[in-house]
């Protein structure tokens, strides 16, 4: 039966060119649009470290003074203070933990072989690498024993490998930075969390850093800092943050793997806060957060205002070539809605002629899903070449190809559902009189 | 016209008409929202700086083994004097951070030091006594800083001092409406007198609410090229390039090995320009939605026009029997488009107003002015009127001999 269906469809559709064209264009227009966006939306609220991430949680304190605190509105800070960071730290509830924060450094030649040149860095303690499942391509990260001796190692990207090494294992070999002398102990292999979670200050998409050092050994040397200080009360300018400065300047992160390790969690940041307050270090009530890493992209609102934007608007502009398409499906269906009469007079069902009308505008949804599939491919090369950050992170997957068609069958079905069930009222004895 | 007849034409395909009002409808609500996004970026695109850009370039250079300050500070001065020589460069500052640059660097500022008292954070630049002068700055208000004004980055962040501070027109009229703010006490670092109060200077990059880009506050802080950047005024506009090129090798030649990169050296209008590249690209999709969508529409009013002028063959062929011209066919379908234009534009004007609604609910946007609904209306109705015109103009040429075929 389907396969007459589809013969009766594609006969009537090739009958009446111009408004099949027409149809298929509305629908290619809308799904290629909305696909576009989707994709880019889909893109950058991914989940940067699939089946990780759901383990990994952000705690936040209040440290600051009293005003401006309203009860159970202000947010606590989204940064740690180096004083609250080290007491969690070296508190050690966590299944791990990492405190860390962002700098740069400049990156000099051995011998002259290539021109100096700034690389962003990241100072944190060793609990980053096996926290965040950080693959290595050579050797291994360093251990807390390191940490504590603010040994001189560094572990770097693969590209900066490339770059300054020409690529090999390169373990033991010297890199200096900012005129110290440090020792390559490990290569980090493939690995570009996107966004880049774990530090929203800095570049959120598509860039790692190139150089992973101890965070003791970075404030022993002094390295600039890169990211943003928060200060609070009659505190520094926070141009170059200190450790006992009110400014809060790094990221804690820790792993919980447990529920009840969770709410184990909170529970010791609350009793944190109560005891800074009453050492008077703390002036607000106890004001804390843990959210895990989805919860706090979502927090931070990391996907732009623009795109979001920009899905609203290529969903309007699908509702109106929706719209539009019922409107020719329904002076296609009535159209023919003599040969709906004669199939109706021979015996055919209300149920048959609907269903033979809905393939029918299946195939015309499959047929623009196609169309749009491939203005949804053009619609993402032009994405690409946006200045934006995120550009070259704008490809289709096979999960978004498959809802392309499904979106478009979808669609088509849906504005079929109208002229289908309004062409099957027609009365056979009126049809077959009025030829 | 029989408007009458018409609607009781149309009354005999009330859902065909329903989708083409909810068709125009919606795309009166989006077309009008989306030009209204339009004027909105093009307006923030177009904010003024208060500075001279078509005559400044920056160059920012970095150290790559930091000596003791005291000799970045001598370098400092050394590439100060060698930048000055510059045959087109009409004068030399350095400036903590750049406008359109990556970073911003404020401070929350009240009218009290006590502890508790209200603050707002204020954008603050940093600079010798030739900055305001480079960045050709409009005083309105009070004095230029004094020569004997100028400190060290520690003396002011230490607060012990008291530095004199100018601020922007728009600060001082926040802080103290409808007075001079010149003499009057701002407490940023320690406590700051206001002696000068410039037109117009703006943050070097959107931070905070909206009011606030206008906020900035001007110290007089002799910087060293390790904290901030060279900025150059060029006497002639189109030698900008050129003397790019010489301020980069006038630096690389002389002194220690530091970090003198094209990368970091750039005309104030190509960093506009860079800065505002998300906001161009946005109004150019914009642009583009609003064409297809305006195409779509056309499209299906034309579609569903002709289909009806191919069922009403025969009505038309006997209303031109009984004597109607072609002209008279011709209106007819006019009309009736520009009725069910009308009623989709009347609703359309109404979802345009809920769809801005629900758009200043999520994000920072204005109300729609009122007098984009006339003009909406007036394109929605042209579009109209050229779609349904092929149809119709198919319909005025249908014979009268129509009437008497039977099929």
């Amino acid at each position: 039966m389907f396969g007459y269906y589809l013969d009766l469809a594609l006969r009537s559709l090739r009958r009446n060119k111009a408004l099949t064209a027409l149809m298929v264009l509305a629908i290619a227009l809308g799904i290629g649009a909305s696909m576009t966006t989707l994709t880019v939306l889909h893109v950058l609220s991914g989940d940067p470290l699939p089946g990780r991430s759901g383990s990994l949680y952000y705690p936040q304190l209040d440290p600051r003074d009293g005003h401006g605190y309203l009860p159970g509105k202000t947010e606590p800070m989204d940064q740690m203070a180096w004083i609250d960071g080290m007491n969690l730290l070296q508190a050690k509830r966590a299944d791990r933990q990492a405190l860390m924060t962002g700098g740069d450094a400049a990156i000099q030649p051995e011998n002259g072989a290539f021109d100096p040149f700034y690389e962003d860095m990241r100072f944190t303690t060793a609990g980053f690498f096996p926290m965040f499942g950080v693959p290595f391509e050579y050797g291994h990260a360093w251990g807390e024993a390191e940490d504590d001796a603010h040994a001189r190692v560094v572990v770097i990207s693969s590209q900066l490998n490339d770059k300054v090494f020409g690529g090999g294992d390169s373990t033991g070999k010297t890199l200096r930075l900012d005129g110290s002398a440090f020792r390559v102990v490990g290569v980090i292999g493939d690995w570009h969390p996107n966004p880049n979670f774990y530090d929203l200050n800095r570049k959120n998409y598509n860039e790692n850093e190139g150089v992973f050092l101890p965070l003791s050994t970075s404030q022993d040397l002094g390295m600039a800092h890169d990211g943003s200080v928060d200060c609070w009360g009659n505190g520094g300018s926070g141009q170059a943050p200190d450790h006992d400065s009110p400014c809060a300047w790094l990221q804690f992160w820790v792993q919980l793997d447990s529920p009840a390790k969770v709410a184990g969690y909170k529970e010791f940041l609350l009793h944190y806060a109560e005891q800074q307050k009453a050492l008077g270090r703390f002036q607000r009530p106890p004001n804390v957060r843990l959210r895990n890493v989805m919860q706090w992209l979502a927090y931070q609102q990391v996907v732009p205002d623009d795109v979001r934007l920009q899905a609203g608007l290529a969903f309007g502009f699908l509702l109106v070539c929706l719209v539009n398409t019922v409107g020719l499906m329904l002076a296609k269906f009535l159209r023919h809605a003599g040969e709906l009469g004669v199939r109706r007079a021979l015996g055919a069902s209300r149920r048959a002629l609907f269903a033979q009308l809905l393939v029918e505008s299946g195939v015309v949804g499959l047929v623009g899903g196609a169309g749009g599939l491939l203005l949804a491919l053009a619609g993402l090369w032009l994405v690409r070449r946006q200045p934006a950050e995120y550009a070259s992170l704008a490809h289709l997957d096979p999960m978004m190809l498959l809802a392309t068609f499904l979106l478009a069958l979808g669609a088509s079905l849906l504005a079929g559902l109208l002229p289908a069930w309004r062409a099957c009222q027609v009365t056979p004895a009126l049809q077959l009189k009025s030829n | 016209m029989h408007f009458r007849h018409i609607l009781s034409a149309l009354g005999r395909h009330r859902i065909a008409v329903c989708l083409l009002v909810l068709e125009i409808a919606f795309s009166c609500a989006v077309v009008c929202n989306a030009l209204f996004l339009i004027g909105a970026r093009l307006d923030r695109m177009h904010r003024l700086t208060g500075v001279d850009e078509a005559h400044l370039v920056e160059v920012g250079v970095r150290s790559v083994a930091p000596g003791s300050p005291e000799a970045i500070m001598a370098q400092t001065r050394t590439d100060l004097a060698a930048l000055g020589t510059i045959p087109d460069v009409a004068s030399v500052s350095i400036i903590n951070q750049t406008l359109f640059g990556d970073s911003f660097s404020g401070s929350g500022v009240g009218l009290s030091d006590a502890p508790n008292a209200p603050t707002i954070t204020v954008t603050q630049y940093f600079g010798n006594a030739q900055l305001a002068g480079t960045l050709g700055l409009k005083l309105v208000d009070g004095r230029w800083f004094k020569p004997d004004e100028f400190v060290s980055d520690e003396q002011l962040e230490g607060g012990g001092a008291t530095v004199p501070v100018i601020i922007t027109r728009a600060l001082a009229e926040h802080f103290f409406p409808g007075q001079s703010a010149a003499g009057k006490v701002i407490y940023a670092f320690g406590t700051n007198r206001v002696v000068g109060v410039v037109d117009r200077l703006v943050q070097p990059k959107d931070y905070g609410p909206a009011e606030s880009y206008e906020y900035a506050m001007l110290f007089p802080v002799n910087l060293s090229y390790a904290q901030g950047a060279y900025l150059l005024r060029v006497k002639d506009a189109s030698q900008r390039d050129a003397v790019i090129r010489t301020a980069l090798q006038a630096l690389k030649g002389d002194g220690p090995l530091r970090l003198v990169s094209p990368k970091n050296a750039r005309t104030l209008e190509a960093a506009r320009a860079k800065y505002y590249r998300n906001d161009r690209a946005m109004a150019w999709m914009l642009v583009g939605v609003c064409l297809l969508l305006l195409i779509v529409t056309a499209v299906g009013i034309g579609g569903l026009a002709s289909f009806w002028v191919a069922q009403r063959r025969r009505q038309i062929g006997i209303r031109r029997a009984v004597g109607a011209t072609r002209s008279d066919i011709l209106r007819y379908f006019q009309t009736e488009n520009f009725l069910i234009a009308t009623l989709g534009i009347v609703l359309g004007m109404v979802l345009a107003y809920g769809l801005n609604l629900v758009l200043m609910l999520h994000y920072e946007l204005g109300r729609l002015p009122g007098w984009y609904f006339p003009v909406g209306a007036v394109t929605l109705w042209i579009i109209g009127q050229l779609a349904v015109l092929g149809p119709a103009l198919r319909a005025s040429h249908v014979p009268p001999v129509v009437a008497t075929r039977s099929v």
